[in-house]
C-alpha cells in the first residue's frame, strides 16, 4: 500500500490542499480594526491532514470499486434485503417498540421533546418520499404545506379557538389543496423545473406569510397556540410534551402502515411507473394528470398534519420556520435514508435530527462535520442508508430470479 | 444483508445513545443554586448572545467568590438556542429538565415566546436582556417574563420624537422584514400616523442578504422624503447608508438599538458620520458599568458585545431577588423582583407589574468623529 | 422626474442582472456538461470574494497603489475560486458521476454546508467591510443619479466577459468540446475528447466568473460575510433556469429579466415582495415555456 507512488500522491494532495486553504485557515484579516493575523500552524496541520486522509481516501474509494463489483457477482439483481433480515426483524422490531413506548418515562423531557422532532420529520420524510421516492418528482417547497398546517391550527386557534383534534384534519385538508394548486401549472414541468418552481411557490408562501400582517401576523408570528389535550383538560407540561410524543408515534404507526399500503395499491404502482417513463406509462393507460396531482396532495397531506403538530408543540410560530433550508432538509432526510424506501427514510430522519444533537459535544464544529458527512455518504451510499429494493416475482427456478 | 442489520443496528444504538447522554445529567444536586442562561451561542446571531453568557459568568464568579447566595454557590447552565422558536422550545425542555430556578434570557423575541410558555407551565422566570418585542410583557400573556431593556414601542416614541423635534416633514419608513426591525418599524410609523405631525411618504421592507439596494434606495429618493427611519440591524443599515451617501443624496438616518453597535460604524466607516440611532440611556459614566466592563476586558482581553451591560444588570437582579427571597420559589422571585430597587451598571432598577423594567430607558445618539455621542 | 426613475431603476436592474449573469453562467454551463445542479456555486463566489478581501487586506497593510492591489486581489479571488471549483468537483461530484442525480445533489448542499462552516470558523461570522477596489470616475459625474461608477464597471466588466466567454466557447477547440459533451458525452468520448478535462474546465471557467461577480458586488455593497453565497446562489439559480438551464444565452437572458423585474417590481410597487416577484415570473414563464426561455426542447424518448 505504501507505494513511492501512494506517496508521491498523497504528498501531491497535500501541497495542493496547502495552497488551497493558505488565504482562508493562514491569514485573518481584520477590516474593522486594520489588523493581520498569520496563523502558520493552521497550514502545517492542513499539509499533514490533508496526507494521511488522501491514503485513506484513496482507499476507500478503491474498495468501493471493489465491492460493487464483488456485490454484483454474488446478488445478482434482486436478493431482497426483507427476505434476508427477516429472522432479526422480529426482535428488532420488539426491542425498539419496547424502547419507544418507555422512552419517555426514564428519560427527560429534553429527550422526549426532540425525539418528538425526530418523529415528526420521519412523517414529513415519508411524506416527501411519496412524492420524490415514489413519484419522481423533485420537490424542492414542501416546507410550504408544512407552513400551511402550522399555520391553520395557529390562526383558527387564535381566532376561533379550535382545537387541536379539529385542526387536524383540517391542516391536512388545507395542505392537500394548496397541493392541488400548486400541482396544476407544474402537471409539464419535468426534473430541474419542476424542482425550481416548487421552491418558487415554497419561498412565495413564505414571503406571503411574512409581509401580509393582517393575515398572518408577520415576522412577530402566533403566540400562545395550545398544546393538545383530552376533553378539554388541561395537562402540565412534562405531561403535554409525553402526550405530543405518543401523538407523534401514534401518527408515525398511522403514515407508515398507510405509506406501505398506497406502495403496492393501484396509485402506488402508477405512481413508479410514472417515474420510470412518463409517456410509456400514459400509454399503458394512466392518467399522468390525476396520477401527479394526487402525488402532490398525498404528500402535502402528511405535512399538514406535521404543521398542526409543530404548532402544538413549539406553541409558537413565525415563518423563519418555514425556509428553503426547510425544504432542503427533508429533501436531504428522504435521499440520505434511501428513496423510496419506507424503512430508510425513517433512519434518515432519526441520523439527521439526532446526530446535530449528539453533535452539540463539538458545537462549533457541528455543521462542518455535517456537511462532510453528507458528502461521504452520498459517496459511498449514493442510494441512500437503506436501499429500496423492488418487489420481485420469482420463479422457483434456480436462475437469478429476474 | 449484513449491511442492513448493521444500519438497523446503528438506528437502534443512536436512538438509546440519544436517550441516554441527552437525559444523564438531568438531575441537581440541590446544593448549587443553577441558574440557565440561553440564547444564539452559535450561527449567524451569535454574537448578539455570547455577550449575555460572559455577562453572567462574571456576576456568578463575583458572587461565588464572595462566597455564594446565603453559602449556596451559583451554577450556570448554558444552552444555545440559534434564535430559532423550534430550537428554544428544546431548549426550554432542557433547562427544565436540568433543574434550573431562572433563566437569563433569552436574545431574540420570537424565540423567548416560544420557551416563555415551557417556563410559565414549570413555573420558572426568565430575564430578558435584549427580547423588545412589547406583547412580551404587554399582553399580560407571560407573567414569568421579565426584561432589562425597554420595549419597542418605547423605543419608537422616542424615535419619532425626536424626528419631530429636527423638524422633519415626509419621513420614509423602511424595516428589514424581521421579527425586531418590523416590530419597531410598524409602531414607528402607527405613532407618525396618529399623530399627523409628519408624513409616512414610504413604508417599505428590504430584504437582507439582497445583491443591491440601488432600487430601493431610489425609491427613497424619488418619494421625497427628508429623513429615513430604519428597523433593522447594523449589516442592512450600512449597506443602505453606504450606497445613499455614493449617490449624494442627502437625508437623515434615523435607525434603532440594533445599529446602535460600534460594528456599525466601523463596517460603514466614514459614511456613518451624522447616522442617528436611538440606545438604552448612556450607562459609561456608572461606576457599576465601568467595573463590569472592566472585569470583561481583563478577563476576555476585549470590550463587551451587544446586551452585556443588560444581561449583567439582568443577573445581577436575578441574584438579588434570590437573596432577598432568600427562597428559589416561583412566586417568592417574581415577587422579590418587583418589589425591590437593586443596583445595576443600568442604574437602580425594579420592575413594574407587567416585567418591564422601571427605571431604564432610552436616548438618541449621534455618530460624530467615528463615535456614538449621546445627544441631550 | 418619471423619466428619471425609470432610467434608475432599469440601471438598477442592470446591475442586479450583471451580476446574477456572472453566477448563473457558471450554474449553467456545469448543468450543460454533467447535469448537475452545483448547490455550492454560490460558495464560490462567496470565496473568491473573501479571498480578494484577505488579499486586498494585506496589500493595502504595505500601503500599495489601489489599482495594482485590485488587479492582484482579483486575480487571486480567480485562481482560488477555480482552484476550489475543480477541487469541490473532484471531491464531491466525480466519484457520484454515475450515480442517480440526487445522490450528487444532497453531495453538492453538503459541500455547501461545509463550504460555509469552513470560512465561518476559519474566518470570522461578522460581516467584514470590503475595501472599496472599484476605482472612481469623473465623467459620470453628470449621471450620478442614475449609473453610479460601481453599477457602470459592473455593466461594463460584465459586458466585456460575456462576450469573451461566447467567443471562447464559439471558436476555440476547448470550446468545441464543451459543446460536444453537452450535446452527447458518450459520442464526445468516442470522438477523443477527454471528458475529464473538458469537465474541469467548465468548473474552472464558471467559478472564475462567479469570482468576478463576487469581487465586483462586495466592492459596490461594502461589506460581505460567510453567508453572501446562499442568496445571490439560489437567485442565480432561478436565473439560469428561467432562462433554460444549459444554454450559455439563456443564462445572461434570465439574469437581465430577473434583475430587472426585481427592480421594477420595488420601485413601481414594494418592495416587501421583492423575491416574490422573481419567483411569480419564475412561474409564469415556465408554464408557457417549460423548458425556460432559451433552452432546447428535448424530444421524449420513449
Amino acid at each position: 500500500m505504501f507505494k513511492l507512488n501512494e506517496i508521491k500522491k498523497s504528498f501531491l494532495t497535500s501541497i495542493w490542499f496547502m495552497f488551497l486553504t493558505f488565504p482562508i485557515m493562514v491569514i485573518k484579516v481584520n477590516t474593522i480594526t486594520d489588523t493581520v493575523e498569520w496563523r502558520w500552524k493552521n497550514l502545517a496541520y492542513v499539509g499533514i491532514g490533508a496526507f494521511i486522509l488522501s491514503f485513506v481516501w484513496r482507499w476507500a474509494l478503491d474498495r468501493r470499486a471493489k465491492g460493487g463489483k464483488a456485490k454484483k457477482d454474488k446478488t445478482g439483481f434482486n436478493d431482497t434485503i426483507l427476505s434476508r433480515t427477516s429472522q432479526l426483524k422480529l426482535p428488532a422490531i420488539i426491542g425498539l417498540g419496547l424502547l419507544v413506548v418507555f422512552l419517555p418515562f426514564f428519560s427527560g423531557m429534553y429527550t422526549t421533546s426532540i425525539v418528538t422532532t425526530a418523529l415528526m420529520y420521519v412523517i414529513l420524510g415519508l411524506g416527501l418520499n411519496v412524492v420524490v421516492g415514489l413519484g419522481g418528482l423533485l420537490h424542492l417547497g414542501y416546507a410550504a404545506f408544512y407552513a400551511v398546517g402550522a399555520y391553520t391550527y395557529a390562526l383558527l386557534h387564535y381566532h376561533f379557538g379550535i382545537s387541536f383534534w379539529v385542526a387536524l384534519p383540517l391542516g391536512a385538508l388545507f395542505s392537500a389543496v394548496l397541493g392541488l394548486l400548486i400541482g396544476f401549472p407544474v402537471l409539464r414541468l419535468r426534473g430541474d423545473y419542476l424542482a425550481i418552481v416548487t421552491l418558487a411557490f415554497g419561498e412565495i408562501t413564505r414571503l406571503v406569510l411574512e409581509n401580509w400582517n393582517d393575515f398572518s401576523f408577520g415576522p412577530s408570528g402566533i403566540a400562545n397556540i395550545a398544546r393538545p389535550g383530552i376533553a378539554g383538560v388541561k395537562m402540565k407540561l412534562p405531561q403535554a410534551t409525553i402526550f405530543i410524543y405518543f401523538i407523534a408515534i401514534a401518527m408515525v404507526i398511522l403514515t407508515i402502515f398507510i405509506v406501505n399500503r398506497l406502495e403496492n395499491s393501484r396509485v402506488g404502482r402508477a405512481w413508479e411507473a410514472m417515474r420510470e417513463d412518463e409517456i410509456a406509462s400514459q400509454s399503458m393507460g394512466i392518467d399522468i394528470t390525476k396520477t401527479k396531482l394526487l402525488a402532490f396532495s398525498i404528500g402535502a397531506v402528511w405535512a399538514g398534519f406535521v404543521g398542526v403538530l409543530f404548532a402544538a408543540k413549539t406553541t409558537f410560530i413565525n415563518p423563519a420556520s418555514f425556509t428553503v433550508w426547510e425544504s432542503i432538509t427533508v429533501l436531504c432526510v428522504v435521499v440520505i435514508g434511501g428513496m423510496g424506501s419506507i424503512p430508510g427514510v425513517i433512519v434518515g430522519a432519526l441520523v439527521f435530527t439526532l446526530l446535530p444533537e449528539l453533535l452539540r459535544s463539538v458545537s462549533e464544529y457541528r455543521m462542518l462535520v455535517f456537511g462532510i458527512a453528507l458528502v461521504i455518504m452520498m459517496i459511498f451510499r449514493p442510494g441512500g442508508l437503506i436501499q429500496k429494493t423492488r418487489k420481485s416475482y420469482k420463479f422457483k427456478e434456480e436462475g437469478d430470479g429476474k | 444483508m449484513k449491511r442492513t442489520s448493521k444500519l438497523f443496528a446503528i438506528a437502534v444504538t443512536l436512538f438509546v445513545a440519544a436517550a441516554f447522554t441527552l437525559s444523564a445529567n438531568g438531575q441537581g444536586d440541590g446544593e448549587t443554586i443553577k441558574i440557565g442562561v440561553a440564547g444564539p451561542h452559535s450561527g449567524d446571531l451569535a454574537s448578539y448572545g455570547i455577550p449575555t453568557v460572559k455577562a453572567a459568568e462574571l456576576v456568578a464568579e463575583k458572587v461565588n467568590a464572595a462566597g455564594g447566595i446565603d453559602g449556596r454557590m451559583i451554577e450556570l447552565v448554558i444552552e444555545d438556542d440559534v434564535c430559532k422558536p423550534e430550537v428554544a422550545a428544546n431548549t426550554a425542555a432542557k433547562l427544565v429538565g436540568d433543574g434550573v430556578v431562572a433563566v437569563i434570557g433569552h436574545i431574540c423575541s420570537g424565540a423567548t415566546k416560544s420557551a416563555m410558555g415551557t417556563y410559565l407551565d414549570s413555573e420558572l422566570l426568565a430575564i430578558s436582556p435584549s427580547a423588545t418585542n412589547p406583547p412580551l410583557t404587554q399582553s399580560g400573556d407571560y407573567p414569568n417574563f421579565f426584561r432589562t431593556i425597554a420595549p419597542d414601542d418605547a423605543q419608537a416614541a422616542v424615535e419619532v420624537a425626536f424626528a419631530y423635534k429636527m423638524g422633519y416633514k415626509k419621513i420614509a419608513v423602511l424595516h428589514d422584514k424581521g421579527d425586531y426591525g418590523k416590530g419597531f418599524a410598524e409602531f414607528c410609523k402607527a405613532i407618525l400616523e396618529a399623530d399627523g405631525k409628519a408624513e409616512v411618504v414610504l413604508y417599505e421592507g428590504i430584504t437582507p442578504g439582497a445583491v443591491d439596494y440601488t432600487a430601493v434606495i431610489n425609491k427613497i429618493a424619488s418619494s421625497g422624503a427628508e429623513a429615513v427611519i430604519f428597523g433593522g440591524y447594523h449589516p442592512e443599515a450600512s449597506k443602505l447608508i453606504t450606497q445613499m451617501k455614493k449617490k449624494d443624496m442627502d437625508i437623515a438616518f434615523l435607525s434603532d438599538d440594533g445599529v446602535k453597535d460600534d460594528t456599525f460604524i466601523k463596517v460603514a466607516g466614514e459614511y456613518a458620520e451624522g447616522v442617528y440611532a436611538t440606545g438604552p440611556i448612556d450607562t459609561s459614566s456608572n461606576p457599576m458599568a465601568i467595573e463590569a466592563v472592566k472585569a470583561h476586558q481583563d478577563k476576555y482581553g476585549e470590550d463587551p458585545g451587544a446586551f452585556f451591560i443588560n444581561a449583567y444588570a439582568a443577573m445581577l437582579a436575578l441574584v438579588n431577588a434570590i437573596d432577598v427571597a432568600d427562597s428559589t420559589e416561583y412566586a417568592d422571585l417574581t415577587n422579590a423582583l418587583r418589589s425591590n430597587y437593586v443596583d445595576t451598571p443600568l442604574g437602580s432598577i425594579s420592575f413594574d407589574e407587567k416585567g418591564d423594567a422601571i427605571g431604564v430607558g432610552f436616548a438618541v445618539y449621534q455618530v460624530q468623529n467615528g463615535q456614538y455621542v449621546e445627544l441631550k | 422626474m418619471e423619466l428619471d426613475f425609470f432610467f434608475q431603476l432599469l440601471m438598477s436592474g442592470l446591475t442586479r442582472g450583471s451580476i446574477y449573469a456572472l453566477i448563473a453562467l457558471g450554474y449553467t454551463m456545469v448543468y450543460g456538461i454533467v447535469k448537475l445542479i452545483n448547490f455550492a456555486h454560490g460558495e464560490i463566489y462567496m470565496i473568491g470574494a473573501f479571498t480578494a478581501l484577505i488579499v486586498s487586506g494585506v496589500l493595502s497593510m504595505y500601503g500599495m497603489n489601489p489599482v495594482f492591489i485590485f488587479l492582484i486581489a482579483i486575480t487571486a479571488a480567480i485562481i482560488y475560486s477555480a482552484a476550489y471549483g475543480v477541487t469541490l468537483e473532484k471531491i464531491a461530484y466525480a466519484p457520484l458521476r454515475k450515480a442517480p442525480r440526487l445522490s450528487a445533489l444532497i453531495s453538492a448542499i453538503g459541500m455547501s454546508m461545509f463550504l460555509q462552516n469552513y470560512v465561518l470558523l476559519a474566518q470570522t461570522s461578522d460581516f467584514l467591510p470590503f475595501p472599496e477596489l472599484l476605482p472612481e470616475f469623473g465623467f459620470l459625474d453628470s449621471v450620478k443619479s442614475i449609473i453610479s461608477t460601481n453599477q457602470f464597471l459592473i455593466l461594463v466588466t460584465t459586458a466585456v466577459v460575456m462576450v469573451l466567454l461566447t467567443l471562447f466557447i464559439k471558436f476555440s477547440r476547448t470550446g468545441k468540446a464543451m459543446r460536444a459533451t453537452s450535446q452527447d458525452r458518450d459520442m464526445a468520448q468516442l470522438v477523443g475528447i477527454n471528458i475529464n478535462k473538458v469537465i474541469s474546465i467548465t468548473f474552472v471557467i464558471g467559478s472564475s466568473l462567479a469570482a468576478i461577480g463576487g469581487v465586483l458586488i462586495s466592492s459596490h455593497i461594502g461589506q460581505i460575510n460567510f453567508y453572501i453565497g446562499f442568496i445571490a446562489g439560489i437567485k442565480a439559480f432561478v436565473a439560469a433556469v428561467l432562462g433554460g438551464i444549459g444554454s450559455i444565452p439563456g443564462a445572461v437572458l434570465g439574469s437581465f429579466v430577473l434583475g430587472i423585474t426585481e427592480s421594477f417590481g420595488t420601485g413601481y410597487i414594494s418592495s416587501d415582495y421583492e423575491d416574490a416577484f422573481a419567483f411569480v415570473i419564475l412561474i409564469v414563464i415556465l408554464i408557457f415555456k417549460p423548458s425556460g426561455l432559451l433552452g432546447r426542447k428535448v424530444s421524449e424518448k420513449v
